[in-house]
C-alpha cells in the first residue's frame, strides 16, 4: 500500500542467479522464482503437492515431517490469501510459524532487512516465507541467510511469486492431466505482475503449446516480447481456441492514474463475460489469483460458473505451499542440526 | 550359508499368509476389516492378500514418507505417493500390510499417519518377510517367512508382476 506512488523500486540487486535457489545436485535449497528452473523441478514440486492434498481428509490434517522446524513469514507488503496459507501449510507440516507484518521504511531498507533476518536467525529460525514490494527482497535474504536457512518468495514486486505460480500449474494439471496440448491465455495487467511472470516462465518450462498475453499496450511490460509470449490486444482473437483462461487482478493500488481510462472501459475490452467465455474452447479453464475484482476483470457469472475452478485455486495453494516448504527444507541440510 | 532369497516363490508365501490370516481374523472375531498396505512393496502384497480372502471393503494404501523419524537426515523421499484411506478408520480393525519388517521405524510411521486418520479398534500387521533386528517393541501378528540376514545386506520386493526378491551383493 505505502509504495502506491512509486514505480517497482531497484533498490535491492537485481535478481540475477537462479542457481541461488539450487544446491550442488540441483536440488531446490530456496523458491524464489520459477525462471532458469528445470521441468523435473517443476514437476517434483507438483508430485510432492499431489500427495500432500491428502492431508486434508485426515481427522487430524497434519503431518509430523517438519516438526521442530521453526518458519517466519516475513511479511513487508499486505496480503490475506497468500499469508494465511503459508501458515496454514506450516502448521499442516507441523512446523512452529510465526508471522511479522513488517511496514517497509523508505529509508532503511537494506540494512534493517538485514537487521531483521539476523535477529530472527539468532531466534533458530529455518525459514523465511518473504512478501516485499521490491523486486529481488527475497535474492537478497537468500544471499544473506545462514546456511541451513531456506529463503521462500511469497511475492517480490513486479518480479516474481512462484508459489501461485505453481499452484496455478498444479491446478491446470489437475484438470488437463498434461501441458503440450494446452494454449494458455492471461489476460490483465501483465504490466504490475509478479504472477504472470512467474506464470509465463512456468508454462514454457512445463511446455505448454501456446501461452498468450491478452492486455492493453499500457499494460503490458516494455520486455513482453522476451518472455516466449503471443501478444494479444483484443480479447476475441486471444481468446480463439484457448484451453485455460488466466485472468490477473487489476492492481489499482499500483497504478499511476494514466494507465486506464475507466474500469468501465476495461470490463468492456477485456473483462470477461459467459458471451466472450464462448470464443474459447467449450471446455475452457477459467483461473484468477485472486482477490477478484467482480465486474471489473470478469462477471460475477463466470467467476462462479462451471468454468472456473478459483477456490480450487485456494486449496491447491496450501498443498503446493507445503511442497515447497518440504523439498527446500529437506535438501537444506548444510550444517543442519 | 544365506538363503538365496530371489528363488523364493512369494506367491506361495503370500497364500499362506492369507490361510494364517483367515485364522487370525476367525481368532479375533474380526470381520469386514479394513486393509491398508504400505506403499510399494507392502501395496502389492495387500492387493494379493486382499484379493484372495474377498474383502469387501476397499483396500486402503499409505505412503509413510511424511511420518518417517529420518527426514532431518536424509530429506524427503522424491517418489512419495498420496496416501489413499477409503472410508473411515474410526472403530475399525485394520490390518496393515508391509513387505519386510525391520527395524519398525515404517511401521511406527504407518501406525502415526492411521491414528492422525481415526481411531481404529485394532491393528493387526502382516508381514511378507521379517527380518529379526527390531529396534522398536513391534511384532508382526501374521510373518511370510523369516530371513535372517547380515546387517549389511538390504531385501526389497520388486513387482509388481511378478513378486520377486532383491538382495544388494555384499
Amino acid at each position: 500500500m505505502s509504495s502506491s506512488k512509486q514505480p517497482a523500486s531497484t533498490s535491492f540487486k537485481a535478481p540475477d542467479s537462479s542457481c541461488l535457489q539450487l544446491d550442488e545436485q540441483g536440488r531446490l535449497r530456496h523458491f524464489l522464482t520459477t525462471e532458469g528452473l528445470s521441468k523435473d523441478v517443476l514437476t517434483e514440486i507438483m508430485d510432492v503437492a499431489e500427495s500432500f492434498s491428502t492431508v486434508s481428509n485426515q481427522a487430524v490434517k497434519k503431518v509430523p515431517v517438519l516438526r521442530g522446524k521453526t518458519i517466519v513469514n516475513l511479511f513487508f507488503e499486505n496480503s490475506t490469501r497468500t499469508r494465511t496459507t503459508f501458515e496454514l501449510a506450516a502448521k499442516r507440516l507441523s512446523a512452529d510459524v510465526i508471522t511479522l507484518n513488517i511496514a517497509t521504511s523508505a529509508a532503511a531498507k537494506g540494512e534493517s532487512v538485514l537487521d531483521t533476518i539476523r535477529n530472527l536467525e539468532a531466534m533458530q529460525a529455518d525459514m523465511f516465507v518473504v512478501r516485499h514490494s521490491d523486486s529481488g527482497a527475497a535474492h537478497f535474504i537468500a544471499r544473506h541467510v545462514a546456511p541451513h536457512v531456506s529463503v521462500i518468495n511469497a511475492g517480490d514486486g513486479r518480479h516474481a511469486h512462484p508459489t501461485q505460480a505453481m499452484l496455478d500449474m498444479f491446478t491446470i494439471r489437475r484438470v488437463k492431466k498434461e501441458f503440450t496440448n494446452l494454449k494458455v491465455a492471461i489476460i490483465g495487467d501483465i504490466l504490475h505482475s509478479r504472477v504472470a511472470r512467474s506464470q509465463i516462465h512456468a508454462l514454457n518450462i512445463l511446455g505448454a503449446k501456446e501461452v498468450r498475453v491478452i492486455a492493453p499496450k499500457t499494460l503490458l511490460p516494455s520486455d513482453v516480447d522476451s518472455l516466449g509470449v503471443h501478444v494479444y490486444g483484443d480479447l476475441r482473437s486471444g481468446l480463439n481456441d484457448v484451453d485455460v483462461i488466466i485472468m490477473l487482478r487489476l492492481q489499482r493500488e499500483r497504478m499511476g492514474g494514466a494507465m486506464l481510462p475507466s474500469e468501465h472501459e476495461y470490463f468492456e475490452c477485456f473483462g470477461l463475460t459467459q458471451a466472450k467465455l464462448a470464443y474459447a474452447k467449450p471446455d475452457v479453464t477459467v483461473m484468477h489469483p485472486g482477490p477478484i475484482n467482480r465486474g471489473v476483470e470478469m462477471d460475477a457469472a463466470v467467476a462462479d460458473g462451471p468454468h472456473s475452478v478459483i477456490l480450487q485455486q485456494v486449496t491447491n495453494g496450501i498443498a503446493i505451499r507445503m511442497a515447497v516448504m518440504t523439498l527446500t527444507m529437506g535438501h537444506n541440510r548444510v550444517g543442519g542440526r | 550359508m544365506e538363503t538365496d532369497v530371489t528363488s523364493i516363490d512369494i506367491n506361495a508365501i503370500i497364500e499362506v499368509m492369507a490361510e494364517d490370516l483367515k485364522s487370525h481374523m476367525a481368532r479375533n472375531k474380526i470381520v469386514e476389516p479394513l486393509m491398508i498396505g504400505v506403499h510399494t512393496g507392502g501395496l502389492w502384497v495387500a492387493e494379493k492378500l486382499h484379493e484372495r480372502l474377498g474383502l469387501t471393503k476397499p483396500l486402503g494404501e499409505i505412503d509413510i514418507s511424511f511420518y518417517r523419524d529420518d527426514f532431518t537426515g536424509i530429506g524427503l523421499n522424491p517418489q512419495v505417493k498420496p496416501s489413499k484411506i477409503p472410508g473411515e478408520v474410526e472403530g475399525e480393525h485394520i490390518i496393515l500390510v508391509d513387505d519386510v519388517l525391520y527395524t519398525g521405524r515404517t511401521i511406527r510411521a504407518a501406525l502415526n499417519e492411521i491414528f492422525d486418520y481415526g481411531r481404529p479398534d485394532s491393528v493387526s500387521l502382516a508381514v511378507l518377510i521379517d527380518r529379526d533386528a527390531r529396534e522398536l517393541p513391534l511384532h508382526a501378528d501374521i510373518i511370510g517367512l523369516k530371513l535372517d540376514l547380515s546387517p549389511q545386506k538390504q531385501v526389497k520386493l520388486t513387482g509388481p508382476a511378478p513378486l520377486v526378491l532383491e538382495t544388494n551383493r555384499n
